[in-house]
């Protein structure tokens, strides 16, 4: 059966850590990294459960700095 | 399962699968707010409200004193600077000016109910086709997290380490809600971006107020209640939380005056 999946693509040097993603995400996919920062010192946000993404962008609309891209396909 | 996951991520992200995306009227300028502010989430609205009406080359936006004096960084359109609460003066002069360009001014809490309320009540009684977006936070942000005239009664700021004592500093002012008696406004409304359902709300009525400004309507004023995460102390998760506690009992969400 088709499912739909989604990914998201984070842009790690804009992203400032603020953790409104990870709160919005209805699947809980999002983390901020537990170890790795960015340039500027921020522990940035990433895919923990990119399985459990349905590309509904909720983290998107919240997202401040706009680092986040979502995209959505039927597999 | 490693690889499988890999394979499974790359078949997704195809520009034809994209869902969302930073608006591309939003420049790569990193944004000097601190990590969370609400300015972030109402810049992006005004940057896809914008490229939605095909505006770009005929938007202005005017910007205050405060957090987004440096709006003028990161959103591609074209700006001008206020002094200190007089947007809307700015605003009015630009507009009558210019009649085919979109006008919008861009102000906080301190810059349009503290020191420029007489240009806002003005500029909204004569009913200038401008659209005044107010992003309040209840708080100066800018300048070390003061007391504002929006500040709610018994909260805690860097000038009220107490609380704000109503005797001493009077009343919360609702500056929309007076706004929304003038005859000279058409729409006057209160949003949040707290939650991705209020901010797809939040860009319905922003659409509707650019509308308003360039069919003749008259002011439209879209507050946004928001947070200010290292003025009030919290992180960017609590302070929604907060908001949601105690500011929106005071500031309640929705549409004080519509007309259509």
């Amino acid at each position: 059966m088709a499912k739909i999946r989604g990914a998201v693509v984070v842009n790690t040097e804009r992203c400032k850590g603020c953790n409104l993603c990870v709160v919005a995400c209805p699947t809980q996919v999002l983390e901020l990294h537990p170890r790795e920062v960015n340039d500027k010192g921020y522990h940035y946000v990433y895919m923990k459960q990119p399985d459990a993404c349905i590309g509904c962008a909720s983290c998107g609309y919240v997202c401040p700095d706009g680092c986040l891209t979502i995209y959505k396909a039927k597999i | 399962m490693e690889t499988i996951e890999k394979t499974d991520l790359s078949q997704i992200i195809k520009p034809e699968n994209l869902v969302y995306a930073k608006p591309e009227l939003m420049n790569d300028n990193p944004m000097h707010y601190c990590p969370g502010c609400s300015h972030g989430v109402i810049h992006k609205l005004i940057a896809e409200v914008v490229e939605e009406m095909g505006m770009a080359e005929k938007t202005i936006g005017v910007s205050p004193v405060g957090c987004a004096v440096f709006a003028y960084n990161y959103l591609d359109i074209d700006w001008e600077e206020a002094a200190h609460g007089r947007a809307p003066a700015v605003a009015t002069g630009i507009k009558r000016l210019n009649k085919d360009k979109m006008v919008f001014t861009y102000q906080g809490d301190g810059d349009l109910a503290a020191i420029g309320t007489a240009e806002t009540i003005h500029a909204a009684n004569r009913g200038e086709n401008i659209v005044i977006i107010f992003v309040n936070n209840a708080i100066y942000g800018m300048t070390g997290g003061q007391m504002s005239p929006t500040t709610l009664e018994g909260m805690k700021t860097s000038t009220c380490p107490h609380g704000r004592d109503i005797e001493l500093n009077g009343y919360p002012l609702k500056i929309s809600d007076l706004l929304a008696l003038l005859d000279g406004t058409c729409l006057v409304t209160r949003q949040s971006v707290h939650t991705p359902s209020a901010v797809k709300k939040a860009k319905r009525t922003l659409r509707k107020a650019f509308e308003n400004s360039m069919a003749g309507k008259g002011t439209s004023v879209v507050e946004f209640v928001s947070t200010c995460s290292s003025g009030w102390k919290q992180t960017p998760e609590q302070s929604n939380n907060w908001m949601v506690e105690h500011v929106f009992p005071s500031y309640p969400l929705g549409d004080l005056k519509n007309i259509d």
